[in-house]
């Protein structure tokens, strides 16, 4: 019995360290990096030629939630076709700067992953190989959309570009009566605009859907629409590295198209900082004429409102009648420089793979729009359509100086706090705040980022 | 004779295997709590941007931290709020329970009532109630994120919400504790109601105080979740010399946004803010406890 007894609580204590042990496995290993890729064996960008892409595994943080489906097939084709197991995870949405960096700490810590914008190629070039030379690099048809650190180290390149601008719905301004072609500028969109809004009740449809200034939205305002400011102030030369201070000389011609926006919509200024609304849906559901987006909203607009059109942010600013739409992409490619030299091989041959297998690129181009690479299909994207038009036009282009943004979160939650003040009361002393958290902050901001 | 063999039957096991059934526990607790600790500490020393690639930077992170505007507002604002949700919810709690051991009908369905708020996530109470304030708020066109006095009542409201249930379970247990006799000798003795209350309700729930007062205490200053749903920070201010002011930013968001937030060089920053923060919440609560168990009366 006494037997019985002792082998009966040396099996519970084997059984409780057990559990113990498996509850805990999570936080030891995220917590304990001695184990992790960061180790004095890892290859250097060098040795990348020497890895054998048969014995490595690919690992891709995605970045993008709407790509995660096509991410996921694409993974199982490569393994199918190849054996080599390809592993997706994708962050949700804006907290990928979290899951990366708890991701990087694993000892399987991903292979694949983003560096976006200039901010993120000086917190992760260390973690990058320098893709210069390698087969993909040899695929793009541009370097438009690539990451360079200031030693000339190519640490991520671009696997789509998108533009945003205005997207209109044309049957709904026909229906009030004008024409397309009639907006061209800041003053003949402003009369498009305040007619159908005064004319909302009878028409049965409002100007702009929406502007919510919750965390769903407000970066549509503070991120995208604050890059037409930028844009105009770097004059023609488009920034290579963040500034640390801006003028704000641009501000009220942001402020033109902000105020058109917000007060011709269908929701009341003031009932912004709440938000909640569904600015796509009500587009979609054709309760307005106008709505703020990016090309990325093809996939959803597409059977609701066929014909579509995309239009540059007209602002008031002089000869914006040859102004173009934003384009740019946050969406770059970097690989792993901590992992092995066979995960790095492997990696490289399946971002090789999706630009130039037929399928795989055909699922991407359907996913994303266009791919800056020589042998993709052509997109169906209507909005990147219109882009590419105005350009062939001989219209300026308006690259996503944006992405500059110093300490980004926190310098858009400063912005949308002081426009949140603004919309409650749309005066011009609040208005001062909003030029504070727009320039003052940025230069708050990139002392953050740099001391 | 008989007792010390029995004794020594029950000990002699025990003192056999005592290590293993402590073994597991103690290996969890020295993984799951001492080794990230010390490491913690370890690196609010260091400057990184994974913690494996750590490299010891002397005291410049507690450096950065103290000449923080934002970490002294947050402290400040953590601070006052810890105090007002630590007496509301406790005299709110200690009332409801009072009330309910009163021998009201349906005390047990009031209970569940009011213990029930406690078993939904911080996140998700936050954004409910930020839902309910700003539909109240936009009447009045303005919103919990516009003005830093919603914001802080409204964490309030929703602390309380939250805790009183909680709180009011203890104060029951403790409340059922009192022997009868003792009130009853009260009442013989001629004492009037709150006489009862004061002088031998209150000092024999003194424990429960006590613990109550070390949560809420500890709760206040760890809160997290519900402050990062509820206002996130908002309003911001900029203030003169460049430095933004989250309004509503408590001690662990601060902490939080400062890790993610800027440079590489700021992690290094938010860990040497944590382990302030953790040598400021341990110090208080102790001395909280080390206060009121003095106040604690034997049975």
């Amino acid at each position: 019995m006494r037997r019985l007894s002792k082998i009966l609580a040396f099996g519970m204590a084997a059984c409780m360290a057990a559990t113990a042990f498996v509850g805990c496995g999570g936080s030891g290993s995220s917590s304990d990096g001695s184990n992790s890729g960061g180790d004095s064996s890892a290859p250097d960008s060098s040795a990348v030629a020497s890895g054998d892409a048969s014995k490595g595994s690919v690992y891709w943080l995605n970045f993008k939630p709407e790509l995660d489906e096509t991410a996921q097939e694409l993974a199982k084709m490569y393994t199918d076709e190849t054996g080599i197991p390809v592993k997706v995870t994708t962050a949700a949405a804006g907290s990928y700067s979290q899951t990366l960096t708890s991701e990087m700490e694993k000892s399987d810590a991903p292979t694949l992953y983003i560096i976006g914008n200039s901010a993120g190629v000086k917190q992760w070039k260390d973690y990058a190989i320098d893709l210069k030379g390698t087969k993909i690099a040899d695929e793009l048809n541009t370097d438009a959309y690539n990451l360079y650190d200031e030693d000339g180290r190519l640490v991520s390149i671009g696997y789509c570009y998108e533009s945003y601008g205005i997207i209109v719905n044309p049957d709904l301004v026909e229906q009030a009566g004008h024409k397309m072609e009639d907006i061209k500028n800041f003053d003949t969109l402003k009369t498009v605009v305040e007619d159908i809004h005064n004319r909302a009740d009878e028409l049965g449809f409002d100007a702009f859907t929406s502007c919510d200034m919750d965390d769903n939205s407000s970066w549509r305002f503070t991120g995208h629409m604050a890059n037409l400011e930028y844009y105009y102030e770097e004059g023609g030369t488009p920034w290579t590295e963040a500034p640390a201070s801006i003028t704000g000389e641009y501000l009220p011609n942001y402020k033109n198209l902000y105020d058109l926006c917000t007060q011709n919509s269908l929701t009341d200024p003031k009932d912004l900082a709440t938000g909640g609304h569904d600015a796509t849906k009500e587009f979609c559901d054709k309760k307005a004429a106008f709505h703020v987006q990016g090309s990325w909203e093809w996939a959803t607009i597409k059977d609701s409102v066929p014909n579509a059109v995309m239009i540059p942010y007209y602002c008031g600013v002089d000869g914006e009648e040859k102004a173009g739409l934003n384009c740019g992409t946050e969406n770059c490619w970097a690989v792993n420089s901590k992992t092995s030299a066979d995960n790095q091989a492997a990696t490289l041959d399946f971002m090789y793979w999706c630009v130039t297998n037929k399928d795989a690129a055909q699922k991407l181009v359907d996913a994303l729009g266009v791919l800056p690479y020589k042998q993709v299909p052509e997109s169906t994207n209507a909005f990147l359509k219109n882009a590419a038009d105005y350009t062939a036009e001989g219209n300026y282009v308006m690259d996503w100086a944006t992405n500059y943004q110093p300490n980004v979160d926190e310098y858009r939650k400063a912005l949308v706090s002081a426009l949140n003040a603004y919309n409650a009361d749309q005066t011009d002393a609040n208005w001062e705040g909003v030029k504070t958290a727009f320039v003052d902050g940025w230069a708050t901001q990139y002392a953050a980022a740099n001391g | 004779m008989f007792k010390k063999k029995n004794g020594s039957t029950l000990r002699r096991p025990l003192r056999k295997w005592g290590l293993l059934f402590l073994g597991p526990i103690t290996a969890a607790f020295a993984i799951g709590f001492i080794w990230p600790f010390i490491q913690g500490i370890y690196l609010s020393f260091c400057k990184f941007q994974l913690i494996s690639d750590a490299k010891l930077d002397g005291f410049n992170n507690y450096i950065a931290a103290f000449s923080d505007a934002t970490f002294l507002h947050a402290f400040w604002y953590t601070a006052l709020f810890a105090i007002v949700s630590l007496v509301l919810i406790n005299v709110l709690a200690f009332a409801v329970a009072y009330a309910l051991t009163q021998g009201i009908k349906g005390s047990n369905l009031f209970r569940t009532v009011f213990f029930m708020p406690n078993l939904i996530g911080g996140i998700v109470l936050g954004y409910i109630w930020s839902m309910i304030f700003d539909g109240i708020l936009s009447h009045f066109g303005t919103s919990i994120v516009l003005n830093s006095t919603f914001g802080f009542w409204g964490l309030i409201i929703l602390m309380c919400w939250q805790q009183i249930g909680y709180m009011m379970i203890i104060y029951i247990a403790g409340l059922q504790s009192i022997p009868e006799d003792m009130i009853e000798a009260a009442k013989i003795d001629g004492a009037t109601k709150w006489q009862t209350l004061t002088r031998v309700i209150i000092p024999n729930v003194m424990p429960s105080i006590t613990i109550c007062t070390f949560l809420s205490l500890t709760n206040g200053f760890k809160l997290f979740d519900q402050n990062l749903a509820l206002t996130g920070g908002l309003p911001i201010v900029m203030q003169e010399g460049g430095s933004v002011v989250k309004q509503t930013e408590m001690l662990a968001l601060n902490i939080y946004n400062t890790f993610y937030g800027s440079s590489t060089a700021a992690r290094g920053t938010a860990q040497a803010k944590a382990v302030i923060f953790f040598v400021l919440v341990a110090g208080l609560g102790l001395a909280q406890l080390a206060y009121t168990r003095r106040k604690e009366v034997q049975q």
